[in-house]
This record gives structure tokens, sequence and C-alpha cells, in this order.
């Protein structure tokens, strides 16, 4: 060994095996991570050590964000601590109303025996990111599986539903926005309970209700809710408003497209809904034996 | 007789393999600012521009292993598909380190054109991989980027330089 030339020109396998063994590796883990869905435990441990990185990425907006709240003059900070407080009064007034209608609501569902509608609580939660994928309509929050995020639960803002949490790491969680491709959202219209499947496009600011024959009773200006027919989404949260019906005869079905309510574009802060309805099991179809049926019968 | 756009190569000091690590992070830095809307499509992919930087400038201390890493690294920190930006880095690696000889013959605007086709080459890749998994089609500003990033391919080639420059002029004694 010690009478061998000196490596001045080994190189190690050439570049075109080097890329083939790469290659394969990436792919590798391609199929792995779509197919199989095995690469999870990997994606934890990764975020985990990405998480400082992404926080101090994410710093300068919180600081710019601090320092232009630190610069809100006297005079619109009065103007919004007005306005705030008359919308406190009217909320104040609707919320004694709601009180009131919750405890009449219990009383009429002891009296029918129904189950009881579950209690939904909210865990605020700061959008740090949009995932800088042009291809998914995905953020990044603030709260993960420490604080309690599980993938699953709805995310909603102040005015509508915003997305679902699809994944939650330690410290952070990924939510898929409605507007996404693949985020399908089981609906109820609110004018006449005409309940359909809403489904986003992949573009901004519009979503799609497919599959709805021409005849269907959609108007532009409706509203539509979740069903809460799933168990994932409570029922009643407001998700779109319909923007453009359009049935044209020579197709099987309607094209409705509709907007959605809650602040999917702007990115500030929104909600976690925890606390989903618990659903009976699904029940377990018994197929009978042919030659049983006939036994009895003879 | 010598061929004129060959420019006379300045002299620099050897890259430490420190310097490198930490010119990635900060391209991975940029990557993870938080850009939103618009500023979306046009942000430049600083970890493909400073990968295929290395590959070209120094084939022999950045290949594939940063490459692939990095690319890993998006993919998780993105939630993209894992293995997307690895496999697109790999071949990035790989066509920068081929073409590293004849990319540096040139200079100003023909290199910057060069630049321009591997990273739209990239692009490609991981378009070619979401579509087959069953995504729509962005839209064509989804090479904005790598126009973006071709541009600023000569302003971060005199930024690494800069590090590099001898401190003392070596004819001056």
């Amino acid at each position: 060994m010690e009478y061998s030339p000196p490596p001045f020109f080994k190189t190690g396998p050439t570049p075109l095996a080097r890329l083939l063994i790469f290659a394969a590796l990436s792919l590798a883990f391609l199929v792995a991570d779509v197919r199989f869905n095995y690469l999870e435990p990997l994606r934890h441990v990764a975020a985990v050590v990405a998480y400082p990185l992404q926080r101090i990425a994410a710093a300068p907006t919180s600081i710019a964000r601090s320092i232009v709240d630190f610069f809100i003059i006297h005079g619109s900070l009065r103007e919004d601590n007005a306005r705030l407080r008359q919308q406190n009064f009217e909320n104040g007034a609707l919320l004694l109303q709601l009180k009131a209608l919750r405890a009449e609501n219990e009383q009429l569902r002891q009296l029918l025996a129904a189950r009881e509608r579950f209690k939904i609580e909210l865990a605020a939660a700061e959008v740090l990111y949009a995932a800088r994928d042009p291809f998914s309509r995905k953020v990044v929050i603030d709260r993960g599986s420490q604080q309690g995020t599980r993938p699953g639960q709805p995310v909603v803002d102040d005015r509508g539903l915003v997305g679902q949490v699809t994944r939650a790491y330690p410290w952070l969680a990924e939510v898929t926005l409605v507007t996404d491709k693949g985020q399908f959202i089981p609906v109820q219209n609110v004018r006449n309970g005409l309940r359909a499947v809403l489904s986003g496009t992949g573009s901004d600011g519009a979503l799609e209700l497919r599959f709805i024959p021409l005849n269907a009773d959609f108007q532009d200006g409706d509203e539509l809710v979740t069903s809460g027919i799933d168990g994932v989404y409570p029922p009643g949260l407001p998700v779109a408003r319909v923007t453009n019906v359009e049935r044209s005869i020579d197709q099987i079905f309607a094209r409705i497209t509709c907007a959605p309510l809650g602040g999917v574009a702007n990115h500030s802060h929104v909600l976690v809904v925890s606390g989903a309805r618990e659903l009976p099991p699904r029940p377990v179809e018994k197929k009978k034996p042919l030659r049983g049926k006939r036994a009895r019968k003879s | 007789m010598a061929d004129t756009r060959i420019e006379p190569q300045e002299i620099l000091l050897p890259v430490r393999a420190g310097f490198i690590a930490l010119t990635l992070i900060a391209a991975l830095m940029l990557n993870l600012l938080p850009w939103a809307g618009a500023w979306l499509w046009i942000k430049p992919d600083f970890v493909a521009l400073v990968v295929l930087y290395w590959c070209i400038e120094q084939p022999r201390k950045v290949g594939f292993v940063s490459a692939w890493l990095m690319g890993l690294f998006m993919d998780i920190a993105d939630g993209t598909l894992l293995g997307q930006h690895a496999l697109a880095y790999s071949i990035l690696a790989y066509a920068g380190i081929v073409l590293h000889r004849r990319v540096r013959m040139f200079s100003g605007t023909p290199q910057v054109v060069h630049v321009l086709l591997l990273l739209l080459m990239n692009d490609l890749i991981v378009l070619a991989i979401r579509l087959a998994a069953g995504a729509d089609f962005p839209g064509i500003q989804y090479f904005l980027g790598s126009i973006v990033a071709a541009a600023l391919w000569l302003p971060l080639g005199a930024l690494l330089k800069l590090p590099l420059r001898p401190r003392n002029d070596p004819d001056q004694f």
C-alpha cells in the first residue's frame, strides 16, 4: 500500500455513474413518498432540524410587523378603538341572544332525546409563511403536535373556513387551503339545505361544485356552509359563496364556481378547530351465505 | 489566434469548505423567507443558483451529495414530494459538473444564457415530476423565477468572489 501511486487523478466514479446513483435514490424516495407514505417519520425528524432555520427566516417579517405596529399613529389607534368598541357592543348584543338560543336549543334537544351538538374549541395560530410550492395551496402555521394540533383538524378565520391541517410537525403544522386542487369539503346550501361536495381548483379565490345536475337549485350569491356529515368539519362553518352558475344544455352538469369566504390569500392569524364529533362506527355488513337462507326456508 | 472571448482569469484564494457551506445555508435562508403572492412567482430558486454556481466553479468540492441533500431539505421545508428537488438538483449538479469548462469559457451574456437553460431544465424536471404525480400546470409564470435567477447570475458571481480576492496586492513589496 505504501508504494501505490498518489491518487492524483482518482476522482471516484464518473459523474454519470454518480448521477445514476442519486437519481435512483431520489426516485426511490419519490415512489416511497407518493405511493406508500413510508417517509413521514423521516419528514418529522428533518422538520425538527429545519425548525430553527424556518423560524429565523420568518423573523424579518415579524420584526417588520412589530416595527410597523410601533409607529402606528395616535389617530388611527383612536379610530380603531372606537370601531372595535362599537363592534364589541354589537357582538355583545348578539352574544346575549346566542346564549338564550343555545339554552333553548339544549332544552329542545333534551325533549327530543337527540344527540347533543358537540362543542368546538378554537386555538389561535399565526401563519408563518405560505409554502413555496406553485403546485399546491398550503400555509405553515406555528402550532404543531406539541400544542395539540392533529392532522385533519379544520382551520378557520373570523370569516369562514380556510383549510385543513394535513401534516403536524412538533412545532409547526401544514395547512392545506380550501383552494388546493385535492381538497374536498362536504357543504350545504344555507338557502335550501341542498348538499354537495365543494372542491378546490388549484387557483386562488376559486372553488367549484362538481357533478351537480343542471336543474339543481343553486343561484348566484348562495352561501355554502359545512354540512358536517363527514365528521371532519363541524356543521355550520361558512365556506364559500356561489359567484357564477353556468347551465348549458350540451353538458350534463352545471358549472358552479364559488369564492371562498375565509381569508385564504391574506396570511395573518387563523384558528385551529378541535373537538370533532365522535361518529358512531361504520356498520359492518354481514354477508349471509345463500345456503343458510335456503336451509331455513326448507 | 487566441479567442477574444476568453478573459484573463483572476487568481483567487482557495475556497474553504466552510465558506461554501455558509453560502449554501444563506441561499437556503433566502428561499425560506416568507415569500407570498406575486413575489412567489418571481422568486428565484437561490439554492439551485448557488448549487449550480459551485458546481461550475468548484466541481471537485461541490457535487452530488451536497446538491442532493439541499434538494431533500427544500422538499421538507416546502412540504412538497420528498425527492422532487433532490432529483432536480442532482441532475442540475451533473449538468454543471459536466459543462463546467464550457460555461467558464464564456463570460457575460453567453454565460448567462447557459445558466438560464440549465435552470429551466431544473424547472422542467420538477414540473414533470409534479405532472406525473397528478398536479396541474400552474401557468407560464412558473418559469419566471428561473429568468430572474439567471439575471442574478453575474451579481452572484461577483459577490461570491469578493471574499476570495487576495487581501494585499502581490505586486507590492
